[in-house]
């Protein structure tokens, strides 16, 4: 079973929710961190990183020697990446998507591809045994949607039973992309006009995508209602509510995770994730 | 002379939209009033207009990118758009191939290898783009349809058509409302931008966060500061903030402490600054924006 | 020669646009007779590779030359293995483009020797 924690917002505590579903899953958990503009899941949950695999874009390399400047490449690319002026034949490297479209088109076959690498996949245990790996997009390049591609299909250590997935912020492709086959969303929502704004964006691709969803409002008692109103008229279940306290706060900000600050929650999240295995087996029930 | 500053952060929720909203209002106080064309730049999470208010003047839809199309009387279920495509965007189900549209990138390969031309591209409205008038002057900013991809490309058409106003109208400053992240939006978002400021938290996601961010202005020539928000709730993580910053030569323009106000403030519909100018991140917010102004208008 | 000055409008009397992957159109003039059409810039939409598009589009009409305000790394690099000189005229004050091409025809426009300005804006 695949959850993924998403939020819209940014920090929201989407992060705190993802790796405290982690730690009372048990090792039989694998915990990715697909938030690889800005991953920060590792930072408490203290992974030994001893797996690494450059990831990147397959660019296309031109063949001087046979290139006759057709222009077909450069006809076929949707992104403006290949150029064909006068005699020469250029490559834009960050305009690329890595379509093989120019390479496999090429009447000459003059193009080859090389990886370009643009980020790293990261794994390794962690003390508790579970297992963890995170996508790193390297600073200047603008793609994340590959290196969540090329982290979706890393292959596990082991076959893990559950998979808890920290989605990025956002409601636009990187989001999506990790979305795309969960078999529960999981949305932490801050119970504010922003949270609930973000909330509804979200909730729109969980909708599309025909993917069971679920609401933790984190940091309750700030703001206003409106959240839970919203959750209601949706038939949203609220599936948590963690409120806001400055011993949280203080923790999270030292990098200790809401488990170790608070182990008083410890059964809040056992119930949490029963309940979203409840949900899931009742949706593919027959 | 024109110029542009983008509040960014790495790390979303760290308080970006409410310290612009700040700076809108602090602006439209000061000698600035009526210089300033305001953008948001977060696409896929606008959250601006929750507290500027607008009147939309204007609305666009905004053309994304195309996908694919199978036209499925002519297929023969050969399966070779499924074998070209590298996102995974064609599905077979049921005998049938289909595009997965939310997955399809748009390349195009799919309809080149086609033997009997059955796929083609269509465009897709992707989202709205709105020129507003707003408390505070003119705001251009977009909603993303949900799952939508392309946000840089709606990204630069917003501060492209902000930039153009204030050219046209000879206004002085176009403030940027940036979105969280380090990847394409976030460059679509910064570069030209004549200064960023960076809202960092004093957390260890924060610092993390904030270091990359800074990375990537520094890879784009884009000069930065730092405000720490919320600096109280952990303050040898401001402390770790301000070493790290200097030790890269980045000036931090200041702390703001943790202040109910500002959730109350974003309830009220309401720039913090405007809703209680005394709290205290609001007194905060004011100094780190005179800070903000003298760097902006320091010669290069 | 055949000279292309980026416009926003669809004739010779239009305004000049100082930037050029995202100008609105381009008008190609022939330097020596004046004749001149107006060709809308098929890069106007375009998600990214604006710059790479519409040098290539102005490579297609023949051109020699362009007149623009601002010239992208994608775009120095595209138009200049195209052989295209790359001229600037300075966006700051209100030009035609037959302004623009007095001016080039008097000899006051300097060329780029570089990309001015970083490609995404």
């Amino acid at each position: 079973m695949r959850i993924v924690v998403a939020s819209g917002k940014g920090g929201t505590g989407k992060t705190t929710v993802a790796t405290s579903l982690a730690l009372v899953g048990g090792a039989s958990v694998r915990c990715l961190d697909c938030d690889v503009e800005a991953p920060n899941a590792a930072l408490f949950l203290h992974p030994v990183l001893d797996r690494r695999q450059e990831v990147g874009i397959p660019l296309p390399r031109v063949d001087t020697a046979l290139c006759t400047h057709c222009g077909k490449c450069a006809e076929v690319c949707q992104y403006h990446a290949i150029a064909v002026l006068g005699q020469t034949t250029l490559v834009f490297p960050e305009l690329c998507h890595g379509c093989g479209s120019c390479t496999r088109l090429c009447p000459e076959g003059a193009i080859t591809e090389h990886l370009h690498v643009t980020g790293v996949l990261e794994g390794g245990m962690t003390a508790e045994g579970l297992e963890f790996a995170r996508g790193l997009l390297q600073v200047g390049e603008p793609m994340a949607v590959p290196i969540i591609r090329e982290l979706k299909r890393w292959p596990p250590l082991r076959r893990p039973a559950l998979e808890i997935w920290d989605a990025p912020p956002g409601a636009s492709c990187p989001v999506v992309e990790t979305l795309r086959g969960a078999d529960f969303a999981l949305l932490v929502t801050e119970p504010t006009p922003f949270g609930l704004h973000d909330l509804k964006q979200v909730v729109g691709i969980a909708r599309a995508l025909e993917i069971p969803a679920g609401v933790v409002v984190n940091r309750d008692g700030i703001g206003d209602r409106k959240v839970d109103a919203y959750c209601a008229d949706q038939g949203l279940p609220i599936l948590l509510r963690i409120p806001m306290e400055r011993r949280i706060a203080e923790g999270l900000a030292r990098g200790r995770s809401l488990l170790e600050t608070a182990p008083d929650y410890r059964p809040a999240f056992q119930a949490l994730l029963a309940a979203i295995q409840d949900r899931v087996n009742a949706e593919y029930a027959p | 002379m024109m110029k542009q500053l983008i509040v960014l952060s790495g790390k979303g929720g760290t308080g970006k939209t409410s310290v612009t909203a700040a700076f809108a209002h602090l602006a439209a106080q000061s000698r600035l009033a009526g210089q300033v064309v305001i953008a948001d730049a977060d696409v896929d999470a606008a959250n601006l207009e929750l507290v500027l208010q607008p009147q939309v003047l204007e609305t666009q839809p905004f053309q994304g990118g195309q996908v694919a199309v199978i036209e499925q009387d002519t297929c023969l279920v050969c399966g070779g758009c499924a074998e070209v495509c590298r996102f995974d965007a064609i599905i077979e189900r049921d005998g049938q191939y289909l595009v997965d549209p939310i997955a399809c990138d748009g390349c195009a390969a799919c309809v080149y290898q086609c033997p009997t031309e059955s796929i083609r591209m269509e465009p897709q409205v992707a989202g709205k783009s709105y020129v507003s008038e707003s408390r505070y002057g003119p705001l251009y900013h977009a909603n993303l349809d949900p799952g939508q991809e392309n946000s840089g490309k709606l990204v630069t058409l917003v501060k492209q058509r902000a930039r153009l106003r204030a050219l046209d109208d000879d206004r002085q400053l176009v403030l940027v409302d940036g979105p969280p992240g380090i990847g394409c939006p976030v460059i679509a978002a910064a570069s030209g931008a004549d200064l960023a400021l960076i809202v960092a938290e004093p957390t260890a996601a924060g610092v993390h966060d904030m270091q990359r961010v800074l990375g990537t202005l520094r890879h784009f020539g884009v000069p930065a500061l730092v405000c720490i928000n919320k600096a109280d709730i952990y303050p040898e993580g401001a402390e770790e903030i301000e070493t790290s910053c200097r030790a890269d030569g980045v000036a931090t323009v200041g702390r703001i402490p943790f202040d109910a106000t500002v959730a109350a403030a974003m309830v009220a519909g309401e720039a913090v600054t405007a809703f209680r100018p005394t709290a205290p991140a609001s007194l905060a917010i004011a100094a780190v924006w005179e800070l903000v102004l003298a760097s902006l208008e320091a010669p290069a | 020669m055949k000279l292309v000055i980026s416009i926003a409008g669809d004739n010779l009397q239009s305004p000049f646009d100082a930037r050029f992957g995202r100008a609105a159109a381009f008008c190609l003039v022939d330097s020596d007779t004046g004749a001149w059409t107006a060709h809308a810039n098929p890069a106007l939409e375009a998600a990214g590779g604006a710059g790479v598009q519409a040098a290539q589009f102005v490579a297609g009409l023949g051109a020699r030359a362009v007149v623009s305000g601002a010239y992208g790394p994608k775009a120095y690099a595209s138009l200049s293995a195209a052989g295209i000189a790359m001229h600037l005229a300075p966006g700051n004050a209100p030009r035609t483009a037959a302004d623009v091409l007095a001016l080039f025809n008097a000899g006051e426009l300097s060329q780029a020797q570089a990309a001015t300005q970083d490609g995404r804006h």
